[in-house]
């Protein structure tokens, strides 16, 4: 399978990366050489065999459904790049 | 004596121990190495006053007769690690200021042990890279040079010529354990990021079992592949700073409740009546008759210490490397959908909350990031997710029964080589087809997706003078049959005299 112009500015968008229109065409033929790599994976008959979950046999661990941590709401938007009074800001988004 | 920032870790310890010389004065060798160093641009933080407090907290420590496993030890700590209240930027411009409010277990372990900052390490943007050329805040020089090369340092603080990559993704991490820059250096691994970078510089990384060690508080790229190990000059320091580094962590689910063992107790074990696999799959077409001949050479050198050797089949190794390349990019567009403007990290305003997304993510992030968000999200994508996920995960589980078959046959570790090639030239590679660069991990990347334990060591030198490793892969959590017979590697070939400070 290879992408057109159209799927990938589509990708972009989905993976909210703006693209220009002079990236595209790079994108499309690089995007194109790594789906071309991956198609040798269609020789393989993979029927009857489950997809990998884990890749260590082990139980998830589980803890007590309990407040551990928090507290602290300055320490969480100190690295935020708009903030006013320990919430992050951003531009509107309903009207 | 020796001149500090040469000892080893091993060395180092029992040097503090007999008050040979203290810790401040080991910190203060290699924060002045690091400054004639930095041409290499191996760190990308210095924290020369950090390494000189903890290094003096140390010397109180010793003098009390409390030294810790690690106490005075100065380390490099990739830039993927967060380090509290020190700048973490997982070599992105997109977190460029970012200021951790939290350590991660594994830097954690390490100080807890008495370990002492240098600095962070460069690397490729997000450990997506095999040269460290990815990199926001440039590539990383190697101190290797081919024989005859034009390489110098540059009367301007630069390096001229051609260089050599260090390897990636932990380029820093290797090129400043190879140029004398720390004792050893944290590194993670997610396709062979710690193993192909060792091999490139001459120097010893382990990627251990999937889930020994935590990776809480580590940027992450693929969830189900990403491991942190060390990297360090020779096989007995790695197993010292993996015990150090490893735990069992309620933070990290995936992250098993083991005890760690005395790794360092495995080194001496030798392989006497050990049976080492070597896998046919790997010899593959173009594969350089040097790399062959040192595998051989590895093989006998196992054998003569009274290991036996067996042709073993791993047959789905070839669909590893095309398959990571569908799994990583996915899981890494998942977990990179958290950089968006927002909550922390750079910003660029737009005209509303998806431009802004948008605009933040293609200024942030550089060309071969945006290329695996790109890809992980076609595969993720309506459509698209049984045809390439889905059969990528069933190839995974085919991939690691392979493995599993192998071991049931009373197999204990498998050789092989650990890279196609020895070092290539900056700028030599991937420009035009990314994948040509993805071939650097064909001989890594079947570990990280069966989650097994691997090492590189150094086992010898091209025809150019360059270092070239071999790998050993281990069953789960058996990092000690590695360290064992990854000794046995390293007492055959000797330890490889790394380069001359010529930068400095």
């Amino acid at each position: 399978m290879s992408v057109d112009e159209k799927t990938v500015r589509r990708i972009a968008h989905l993976a909210r990366i703006a693209v220009t229109d002079e990236e595209v065409p790079h994108l499309q033929g690089e995007l194109n050489a790594i789906l071309s790599f991956v198609e040798q994976l269609n020789e393989v008959d993979v029927e009857g065999v489950e997809p990998m979950t884990s890749v260590t046999p082990m139980v998830m661990k589980k803890r007590q459904d309990g407040v551990t941590d928090g507290g602290y709401p300055e320490k969480i938007v100190r690295n935020a790049p708009a903030t006013e009074d320990n919430f992050f800001l951003v531009p509107k988004v309903v009207e | 004596m020796t001149e500090l920032t040469h000892l080893t870790i091993a060395e180092a310890r029992d040097g503090l121990k007999a008050k040979s010389f203290s810790a401040t004065e080991l910190a203060q060798a290699h924060v002045e190495a690091i400054e004639k160093a930095r041409a290499l641009n191996a760190y990308v933080l210095e924290t020369p006053e950090k390494a000189l407090a903890m290094a003096r907290a140390s010397d109180e420590r010793i003098a009390r007769g409390e030294a810790r496993a690690l106490e005075g030890i100065p380390l490099g700590i990739k830039d993927l690690f967060c380090t509290e209240g020190v700048v973490s930027t997982a070599g992105s411009k997109i977190l460029a200021n970012f200021n951790p409010p939290y350590e991660s277990t594994v830097t954690k372990n390490l100080w807890d042990d008495g370990a002492v900052m240098l600095g962070k390490l460069n690397m490729d943007e997000f450990a997506m890279g095999s040269s460290n050329e990815t990199s926001a805040f440039g590539p990383v020089v190697s101190p290797w040079r081919r024989e005859g090369s034009n390489v110098s340092a540059g009367a301007s603080g630069q390096v001229e010529g051609t260089h050599l990559v260090p390897g990636g993704s932990s380029g820093g991490s290797a090129a400043a354990v190879a140029a004398h820059l720390c004792l050893g250096a944290t590194a993670t691994d997610t396709g062979g990021s710690i193993r192909q970078p060792a091999a490139f510089t001459g120097t010893v990384g382990i990627k251990p079992t999937y889930g020994r060690v935590s990776r809480w508080g580590t940027v992450a790229f693929a969830s189900s592949l990403d491991q942190a190990g060390p990297i360090t000059r020779t096989v007995r320091d790695s197993a010292i700073m993996l015990r150090s580094m490893a735990s069992p962590d309620p933070k990290d689910t995936t992250c098993v409740d083991l005890p760690v063992p005395d790794y360092e107790a495995a080194v001496s074990r030798g392989v006497k009546g050990l049976k080492i696999g070597i896998p046919k799959e790997y010899r593959i077409d173009g594969m350089s008759p040097e790399i062959e001949k040192l595998w051989h050479q590895g093989a006998e050198w196992l054998r003569a210490a009274g290991a036996e050797i067996v042709e073993v089949s791993l047959p789905h190794t070839k669909y590893a490397l095309p398959a990571y390349y569908i799994v990583a990019p996915a899981e890494a567009s998942s977990n990179l959908a958290r950089y968006d403007g927002v909550r922390y990290g750079l910003r660029e305003n737009g005209r509303d909350i998806v431009d802004l997304y948008e605009k933040t993510r293609a200024a942030g992030f550089g060309r071969e990031v945006k290329r695996r968000i790109m890809i992980g999200t076609y595969v993720l994508s309506a459509g698209y997710y049984d045809a390439y996920y889905v059969r990528a995960q069933k190839l995974r589980t085919l991939i690691k029964r392979d493995f599993e078959e192998v071991y049931a046959k009373g197999i204990h570790a498998i050789l092989t080589p650990a890279t196609p090639s020895a070092a290539f030239g900056i700028g030599e590679k991937g420009s035009g087809d990314p994948v040509e660069m993805y071939l650097n991990d064909i001989f890594t990347v079947t570990v990280n997706m069966a989650g097994l334990p691997g090492i590189a060591v150094p086992a010898g030198l091209d025809a150019q003078g360059l270092p070239l490793g071999l790998q050993l892969i281990g069953r789960a959590f058996d990092e000690e049959t590695l360290f064992a017979a990854g000794q046995v590697i390293e007492d055959s070939a000797g330890r490889i005299k790394l380069p001359q400070a010529w930068w400095a």
